[in-house]
């Protein structure tokens, strides 16, 4: 099958630092594809050229095979290619339905001449989007600062999937959650992966890798140092390509 | 976790009751305060008293309501104190220079205030691009703007004194009522009845301040923005997050530049009415400090310095209570000075209840 979504070449320098140098990767639909890598790696690098929040220096991103240009989050969005971050990037002063619709809110005509925020809807179409993830949040009206930490990923999750998300991104979705809220996000992956979605993790815990992806790639200092089939490898090989092992054992 | 050590220090705020009085201290103290002076000062509870401190405070009024926009977005600008000055003697000046080259007042008064609110828009939007093209911190560059202000107040204004010569009728336009009434004889809009002497107007009641009408109408427009248009949500979100906003897709940069022009824009009104006021075009004297009061006003009334919180009502309420605040002293007699402290003291209540209680709303 053929990526819905790929990198050739691509690559970023900060100053004397090159963060990530000439990666070639690719996600196809309905795949979710793990990335992993010790701190400094270059993952999260890697994954905000494809949202936008990096230009790269060098390679190309390829949708559906054609070559696409992102050099904004709005361009990445406008493709259909969703990012949540390690941080979530949720406004924490504003409630759930807002942070959904951040961006993109709903507005309504007022006296026929003002748009004014449409709160009915937008808090209407949160709830479904949020039923469909099967969680439970207790008032949309509550500010994300209240909220716990597997409810604020749920969040996250929905306004992606509420946008039609085609690539899904997804910095260490579970770092800062409970056991119980950790499966609920690796059921709501399985679930978005089902629907279609492709969908690129990052993660440390190997746990979440051989639970959910399909296809892992290690990164080191920068540059690709391995991708398996997660049927076909063992968490003792990955963690060997995160450490770089079996360059080790070669010398 | 700080909001345990936050809820440990609340005690009887943490109750119902408590919660809603802290959320609402600053109307608390309003009306205390109010009562206090009722009592205190002879003078202080009358209509007229009421009327005088709501139309001194239109400046007041404008200057923290455009305050209020950059702080909510986790700013500060610190050039409206002098943007006000810049715009009054602007006014003014074009005023009597069109006067004098001929031109028919009713169209001088108009094209001055359009042309002075016009030059306003420029501080703010530097000021904007400053922040965002040069990621200068705003304090800094509105900073930088709040000298250049001053210098061109006085360059145009030709030193230190107040320009005067604008036409007779515009003192008359902003110091005018809605309603003037003859108890029992008449009733006009806008001007008094034509048989009561100029000496005597004072028998007349005279109700509801026309500048009031101006402060309302800003007030009403900037809270509408503010609250339920998609411009007001995203001037939230910078605040509370700017990262959060620019990976929404929110223009941020755009937006910023917008809010510290619309900040000038608004200071530039005030500037524009100062004249309507006073008859005359007034430099911001060094130390009248319009632009910190404007900032206390709006910390008062439950923003926070770090963005993401506040309103226009809260605002509204802040400048009230500084003005009802020097307004009492005043009747009650006490020295000018204590007002400061007044002021300190409110600030840093409320500065006190947004540490303790970061989440209310
Ligand atoms: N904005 C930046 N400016 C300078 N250096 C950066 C920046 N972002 C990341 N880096 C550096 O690039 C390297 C890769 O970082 P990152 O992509 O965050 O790694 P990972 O997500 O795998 O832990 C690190 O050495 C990091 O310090
Ligand atoms: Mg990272």
């Amino acid at each position: 099958m053929a990526y819905l979504l790929e990198t050739k070449g691509i690559t970023k320098r900060f100053g004397g630092l090159t963060a990530v140098d000439r990666v070639d990767m690719g996600v196809e639909a309905g795949e979710v594809v793990a990335l992993l890598g010790d701190n400094g790696a270059g993952k999260s690098t890697l994954v905000k050229m494809i949202s936008g929040v990096y230009k790269p220096d060098e390679g190309d991103i390829f949708l559906d095979g054609k070559k696409i240009e992102i050099t904004s989050p709005i361009d990445a969005l406008a493709h259909g290619i969703e990012t949540i971050y390690q941080d979530l990037a949720l406004a924490e002063n504003l409630n759930v339905f807002s942070n959904i619709f951040l961006g993109r809110e709903k507005t309504k005509k007022a006296l026929g001449i003002f748009n004014v925020l449409d709160h009915g809807y937008m808090e209407e179409e949160s709830q479904k989007v949020l039923d469909r993830v099967d969680i439970k949040i207790p008032s949309l009206k509550a500010n994300i600062r209240n909220l716990s930490g597997g409810q604020r990923q749920a969040v996250a999750i929905s306004r992606s999937i509420y946008w039609d998300a085609k690539v899904l991104i997804m910095d260490e979705p579970t770092a800062a959650l409970g056991i119980a809220e950790q499966r609920k996000v690796l059921d709501m992956v399985k679930s978005l992966k089902k629907h279609g979605i492709a969908i690129i993790i990052i993660s440390h815990q190997m746990y979440d890798v051989f639970e959910v992806a399909d296809r892992v790639i290690v990164m080191r200092r920068g540059i690709k140092a391995g991708e398996r089939l997660v049927k076909d490898t063992s968490s003792e090989e990955v963690v060997g390509l995160i450490v770089g092992a079996e360059e080790v054992g070669k010398k | 976790m700080p909001n345990q050590q936050a809820a440990a220090r609340r005690g009887f705020f943490e109750s119902a009751p408590g919660r809603t009085i802290a959320r609402n201290w600053a109307l608390c103290f309003l009306v205390l305060m109010a009562v206090v002076f009722s009592f205190a000062g002879p003078g202080f509870f009358d209509l007229v008293n009421f009327q005088n401190i709501l139309h001194l405070a239109t400046g007041s009024f404008l200057l923290a309501a455009a305050e209020t926009f950059v702080i909510i977005t986790g700013g500060i600008d610190v050039s409206i104190g002098f943007v006000y000055g810049l715009s009054s003697v602007l006014t003014a000046t074009l005023m009597r220079n069109l006067t004098l080259a001929g031109m028919a007042p009713g169209e001088a008064i108009v094209i001055s205030c359009l042309v002075a609110l016009l030059v306003c828009l420029l501080p703010g939007f530097v000021n904007g691009i400053l922040v965002t093209r040069f990621k200068v911190p705003s304090f800094i560059a509105t900073m930088g703007m709040w000298g250049i202000c001053q210098g061109a107040t006085l360059y145009i204004a030709g030193g230190y004194l107040p320009v005067m010569g604008a036409p007779e009728s515009v003192s008359r336009i902003g110091n005018s009522f809605l309603f003037y009434i003859d108890p029992g004889k008449s009733l006009t809009f806008f001007h008094k009845p034509d048989y009561i002497a100029n000496e005597s107007v004072r028998q007349l009641a005279r109700v509801f301040p026309s500048s009031l009408l101006l402060s309302i109408g800003v007030l009403l427009v900037l809270g509408f923005l503010l609250k339920y248009t998609k411009f007001g949500r995203h001037t939230y979100a910078i605040g509370g997050s700017m990262d959060a906003s620019v990976r929404a897709g929110i223009n941020v940069d755009r937006h910023l530049v917008i809010i510290y022009t619309l900040s000038a824009f608004v200071a530039g009104i005030a500037g524009v009415f100062d004249v309507f006021q006073t008859g005359i075009g007034n430099y911001t004297p060094t130390g009248a400090n319009y632009e910190l009061l404007a900032v206390a006003a709006v910390v008062i009334g439950g923003a926070s310095l770090l963005g993401g919180k506040g309103g226009i009502l809260g605002t509204a309420i802040g400048v009230i209570l500084i003005a009802v605040l020097n307004n009492g002293l005043q009747i009650v007699g006490i020295s000018s000075f204590y007002r400061y402290i007044g002021v300190g003291i409110l600030l840093t209540i409320a500065v006190v209840i947004d540490q303790v209680f970061p989440d209310l709303e």
